[in-house]
């Protein structure tokens, strides 16, 4: 295994909120490329905070992360691979903050130095891919809660991540929004951990589901009945396949 | 419910560039606001009427917009006339009613009454998003775009939020009164839509950096030229030189 392969690793994370108890406690995680990782845990056992860990926006008490095989610790570093990772916010009025959907899902390509003409092609592309062709000058405010889920997840494949976070993604979405989503997980080939609280959903778009549990991550718990032999056999902890 | 209930529309004026429309109301409403002379000021008003015309702008919502600068202007109506010194115009019972008050009050009305009219007319009718990026082609500081258009974009959010708070107080039976209990409950009220309100922007913040925010902000809109728009720019700028001429030259 060449250290390249090796997404995200965080070794030994502490982390907790000023007034709170730890929410990430000694917490020790390996996500390889082509991982496609659902992860499951009650309310507040830090999932969210998880995320936001890696993504440099909280910064751990204690603890290395690494990623794509640069050990990243000040702001700086994390600006530099952060587009490389692409989180979708667990609330999607967050993520969305332009006047109109396009103008929205060109600000990550803009951001990454692309010509407007480029980004707005991309942009367009993302959309027609995701079932929202023609939304394009619709107005984010005045979109649905379940239209704003899906822009907020063009908006993030616009730029190209190699590695999705997605926080709870299918909250709030109907059944018919569901199935077009998790049609466009299953076809998309990009490593991913998926946060939900619906098993089915990560059956079908995840190939493994770990769980958190006091502000750590059990990747060997019996929770799922794995029908797939892990791609990572040599993954820090080694777990028997039912 | 915030809205724009003028910003959609198929009128002529709608049609017109937005940039020409913003210079040309931020010209119009100044040369308004410093004119002095009656005929002037009449006139003025008269063109923002046709200006709202040509914008087809929804009638119940320009007369509410309007009563609503009206009721403000009436204080002045009431203050002006009894304190503006000068000649002495009549009595009413004991009180002097002056002739410079009565003059004063009459243009303030003219005045703001006709800006705002082609306010309406000319910038209400552009979407906000429109409006922002005309002012970035325009040359105005990105900071200042940017912040109009973060501003607007939660303005809806903090409202929803607003509602949310009221309804959950209202559903578990809270009613306003003249007691300490309403006092604490709307200082609760409005401590909670702040801590939101500063969250929020922590989160939005965040969510700029994953998109590789850097500071810079793009713009996508490109503005294409037409002709009407010249035609349009040259006709108000004829008629803002006609309403200077008549207020400052000796006709
Ligand atoms: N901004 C904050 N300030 C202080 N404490 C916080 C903050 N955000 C979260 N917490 C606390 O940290 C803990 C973990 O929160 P987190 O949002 O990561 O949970 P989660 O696993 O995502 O939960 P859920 O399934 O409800 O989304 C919770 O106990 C929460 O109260
Ligand atoms: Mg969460």
């Amino acid at each position: 295994m060449t250290e390249s392969k090796t997404l995200i690793h965080l070794e030994n994370v502490f982390f907790a909120y000023p007034d709170g108890r730890a929410v990430l406690n000694n917490l020790q995680f390996d996500f390889y490329k082509n991982d496609k990782i659902g992860l499951m845990g009650a309310n507040g056992t830090g999932k969210t905070t998880l995320f936001h860990v890696i993504m440099g926006l909280r910064k751990p008490d204690k603890g290395s992360i690494t990623l794509f095989g640069k050990p990243v610790s000040k702001e700086k570093h994390f600006a530099k691979v952060r587009h490389r990772i692409g989180l979708l916010f667990q609330d999607a009025d967050d993520q969305l903050f332009c006047p109109t959907v396009l103008e929205d899902v060109t600000f990550g390509p803009l951001n990454l130095g692309l010509s407007k003409k480029e980004a707005t092609r991309i942009a367009k592309e993302t959309l027609t891919s995701l079932g929202l062709a023609g939304y394009e000058e619709r107005i984010t405010h005045k979109l649905s809660g379940g239209e704003k889920r899906m822009v907020s997840l063009a908006t993030v494949l616009a730029m190209k991540p190699e590695a999705l976070l997605l926080d709870e993604p299918t909250t709030g979405l109907d059944d018919q929004t569901k199935a077009r989503l998790t049609e466009v997980l299953q076809v998309l080939d990009i490593s991913r951990i998926v946060i939900s609280h619906d098993f089915d959903f990560l059956s079908k778009v995840t190939e493994g589901v770990y769980l958190m549990e006091d502000g750590k991550i059990i990747t060997d718990a019996d929770i799922h009945v794995h029908q797939h032999v892990h791609a990572h056999a040599h993954g820090a902890h080694r777990h028997e396949h039912k | 419910m915030i809205n724009e209930p003028f910003a959609a529309g198929t009128s002529i004026i709608h049609k017109l560039g937005p940039r020409y429309r913003i210079v040309i109301a931020v010209l119009y409403a100044f040369i308004v606001a410093v004119s002095y002379q009656f005929p002037v000021l009449i006139l003025s008003l008269c063109i923002s009427a046709i200006m709202a015309v040509c914008a087809q702008l929804n009638f119940r919502a320009l007369v509410q917009r309007l009563l609503l600068v009206n009721v403000f202007i009436l204080f002045f109506w009431i203050v002006l006339p009894l304190t503006g010194g000068g000649d002495i115009q009549f009595y009413v019972g004991p009180l002097p009613v002056y002739k410079n008050g009565i003059l004063m009050s009459a243009r303030i009305t003219l005045k703001s009454n006709a800006i705002l009219l082609s306010l309406i007319s000319l910038i209400a009718t552009m979407p906000f998003s429109v409006a922002g990026q005309a002012l970035h082609a325009l040359k105005v500081s990105d900071k200042i775009v940017h912040l109009l258009l973060i501003s607007y974009r939660y303005i809806f959010v903090l409202e929803q939020e607003y509602r949310r708070l009221i309804t959950a107080a209202r559903i578990r039976g809270f009613k306003a009164g003249n007691n300490i209990h309403t006092l604490k409950t709307v200082a609760y009220l409005a401590g909670m839509l702040l801590v939101r309100a500063v969250r929020r922007a922590e989160r939005v913040h965040q969510a700029m950096l994953c998109r590789g925010f850097k500071g810079k902000y793009y713009c996508l809109a490109s503005f294409k030229p037409s002709y009407g728009n010249w035609i349009f720019t040259t006709f108000m700028a004829i008629i803002i030189i006609c309403l200077a001429v008549m207020e400052w030259g000796n006709i």
